[in-house]
């Protein structure tokens, strides 16, 4: 595997829609369904030029709604195609029941998503509502801090989709507005090697092999349901390997390595902060600043939210003493945000087990300061010294 | 040509027996009438509804042709997707078994086509996919045990539009002209079929396949449950239907609207109407008004689409 390192870096400012529209290109799907909704559209709104120039080789359909959108894609990934469509928040919420039924019938359908805040009250800056919506729907979800690692996950994320062990579907998401509009250095694949590192998609049952032709979407009761959906809890087990073993050979191809989860000053830390998305960068610079004063801190950033890695979690965190799990969604009344409840619940057997709060920040775009995540981290300390973690969930950035 | 019988008797490999569909239902009909007339490879799909749950029960299948099924109101869009992978993977060389000429049908009932589908038929239409959509129209949900939908004739009883104390009549609104509204997206290819009348059937569906372009068909197939019929009957009520005028025959082909069966005699509306147990409510002798209503709105739409097809409105 070449090291582009070696064949110079090639690197370009980019906003988290541009360079998810640019590795689209550069994995030149066979189909793309896509209907806009703000802050996702400039995705497929730049890859519909690269389809009128000819750049690739993509049939774009330009659908009459989300739901649509992945009804195409569900039928052109059966075909035998490769099918790609991004969207955001209302545009998830309309696709949720053909969400089931792509991860259903596994067909590896690769999505961008743009996080963002469901309504109503109406509301298109970033929130975590709209992917925790579809948390059960079947689809892998991989969660991105900035635009570099949306555009690395999105060609990782073909070759998980399509690994002969998983078949799932994988949305790939990178939080509104933040992330999906905020220009950064992005450093980039060459398209060569991005179709090497992808490959070609080889359907098993294709429709569009006629002479061998098969029936796909049948009616199953409860003599086989149950069989199915244990299936597809299979290739969900084992997609933490797969995630790990793409992430590690996509580290040999570009330098940057990925996981189920990136440790953040963790080894040693005594409080720890567990976050997704574009706030483990905010984080990232607390952490560095608090341990430069010498404190025990850290950070345990989520990428894989599905497959939820629980064992893997568990040892990373076994030795902490306190955890604040950040959520940028509620769950209302349910003891805590998702990420909250599915972290406490794997901790569960850890010996001794760490105080464990939960915070919910960020609603409808509101931003998550230095400020806020400070205070996270000296709550931790006052709850450690009174030996109790209270309030278990609280909100935070929030007028009350 | 037309099509003959003996041809169609030679085709029918797409769809088998041992398929789960009631005696007396009709569109099994309507699937072996117009995959008899498919010459070419094939990929079907199938809206959620009677017709996908009782030919495709795992681990069994009726079909020996290419079949998908997805959900209850995107089998258009579906078909799309499918059509737009062909047309990708067909000019990167990479179809699948080598290049070759495909056609893509979509199937789906009254409540996928006329009601929860709606938009999506109608995107698949405007974008203009290669794809023949085909609603069998059974005139209302029957699949979860006969209610409404807006193909419902007016004054047929159904489990959501039942007679009561009050209401008396069943279902109150006249129902929507789907091949209209299908035809007047300005697509190459739109037709209005009956499975009692195969031949005229054959021609439109190949026609529809030929078509440079989406085609719409819609076919009168009854659900004989629904309907409240004898099985021995459901054939003989699509006739009627017909020849009553309220479900004429006529194809828009490229924007020409043209009739294709006008009968000889027009049978009075009361008379198809008056052996299905759905209507029986309207036959208590306190009803008359109503009947003659419905029968001079059958009139009015009649007469409005012999105008449109540049036909003599005078009775013969």
């Amino acid at each position: 595997m070449v090291v582009l390192a070696q064949a110079g870096r090639k690197v370009e400012v980019l906003t988290g829609n541009e360079a998810a529209a640019l590795a689209m290109k550069q994995i030149n799907p066979d189909v793309v369904a896509a209907y806009p909704i703000t802050p996702a559209t400039e995705i497929v709104q730049i890859f519909s030029a690269f389809e009128a120039d000819g750049e690739v080789d993509t049939e774009f359909v330009p659908v009459e709604s989300e739901h649509a959108a992945m009804s195409a894609c569900i039928g052109a990934a059966a075909a035998g195609a490769r099918a790609m469509t991004a969207t955001s928040s209302q545009g998830l919420a309309l696709m949720h029941e053909v969400l089931y039924i792509a991860a259903g019938l596994r067909l590896p359908i690769v999505m961008p998503e743009v996080n963002r805040a469901l309504s109503a009250p109406l509301n298109i800056h970033c929130d975590h509502s709209d992917t925790m919506g579809s948390r059960d729907s079947g689809w892998i979800q991989l969660y991105a801090e900035n635009a570099q690692e949306m555009y690395d996950n999105l060609f990782q994320a073909v070759r998980i989709a399509e690994h002969p062990d998983i078949l799932l579907p994988v949305m790939v998401t990178m939080d509104g507005f933040i992330i999906s509009h905020a220009q950064e250095n992005v450093e980039l694949v060459e398209t060569e090697a991005v179709r090497r590192f992808i490959g070609e998609y080889r359907p098993r049952y294709p429709l569009l092999d006629t002479d061998h032709p098969v029936s796909i979407g049948a009616l199953d009761l409860y003599d086989w349901y149950f069989e199915h959906r244990r299936g597809q809890a299979e290739a969900m087990y084992q997609a933490p390997r797969v995630i790990e073993e793409v992430g590690r050979e996509y580290g040999r191809l570009t330098g940057r390595t990925y996981g189920l989860f990136e440790p953040f000053h963790l080894d040693e830390a005594e409080r720890v902060i567990v976050v997704l998305g574009s706030t483990a960068g905010t984080a990232k610079y607390v952490v560095t600043e608090l341990r430069a004063r010498g404190e025990k801190v850290g950070l345990l950033k989520l990428r894989s939210f599905r497959p939820f890695p629980h064992a893997q979690l568990v040892q990373a965190l076994a030795h902490v003493k306190a955890v604040a799990v950040l959520d940028r969604a509620d769950s209302l009344a349910a003891f805590g945000g998702p990420l909250f409840s599915e972290t406490r619940a794997a901790c569960y057997d850890l010996e001794p087990r760490p105080l464990m709060v939960n915070y919910i920040y960020g609603l409808g775009g509101r931003d998550c300061d230095l400020d806020q995540l400070h205070k996270v981290y000296a709550d931790l300390s006052a709850m450690l010294a009174k030996g109790k973690g209270e309030p278990v969930v609280q909100y935070l950035g929030l007028r009350e | 040509m037309p099509v003959t019988l003996k041809e169609l008797a030679r085709n029918q490999k797409a769809f088998t027996g041992g398929h789960r569909a009631c005696a007396g239902c009709m569109f099994p009909v309507a699937i072996r009438q117009v995959m008899a007339n498919v010459t070419t490879p094939v990929v079907v799909v199938n809206a959620t509804g009677c017709m996908e749950v009782t030919t495709v029960l795992y681990p069994y299948t009726a079909w020996r042709v290419p079949w998908i099924h997805a959900a209850f109101e995107n089998s258009a869009t579906v078909c799309s997707g499918i059509e737009a992978a062909y047309r990708s993977l067909k000019k990167q060389g990479r179809l699948p078994g080598g290049d070759k000429d495909i056609r893509f049908i979509a199937f789906g009932g009254d409540g996928a086509s006329y009601d929860i589908g709606l938009q999506f038929v109608s995107g698949a239409l405007e974008r203009g996919h290669r794809m023949v959509y085909i609603c069998y129209d059974n005139q209302a949900y029957e699949n979860t045990g006969i209610q409404r939908s807006s193909a419902t004739p007016k004054g047929a009883a159904t489990t959501t539009s039942p007679v009561g104390k009050k209401k008396r009549v069943g279902k109150e609104q006249w129902r929507k002209d789907l091949t209209a509204i299908m035809a007047d997206h300005g697509i190459p290819y739109a037709a209005q079929a009956a499975v009692s009348h195969w031949q005229d059937l054959s021609t439109k569906v190949r026609k529809a396949l030929d078509a440079d372009g989406p085609a719409f068909l819609n076919i009168l197939a009854p659900c004989r449950l629904g309907w409240a019929i004898p099985p021995e009957e459901s054939l003989g009520k699509v006739k009627e239907a017909v020849d009553s005028c309220f479900w004429p025959l006529y194809e828009v082909d490229k924007g020409e609207w043209r009739l294709t069966y006008r009968p000889r005699v027009k049978l009075p509306y009361g008379e198809w109407m008056k052996n299905q147990a759905r209507f029986k409510h309207l036959f208590d002798g306190r009803h008359d008004e109503f009947l003659a209503e419905l029968q001079a709105e059958v009139d009015a739409r009649w007469e409005a689409l012999l105008r449109r097809c540049g036909e003599s409105v005078a009775q013969s």
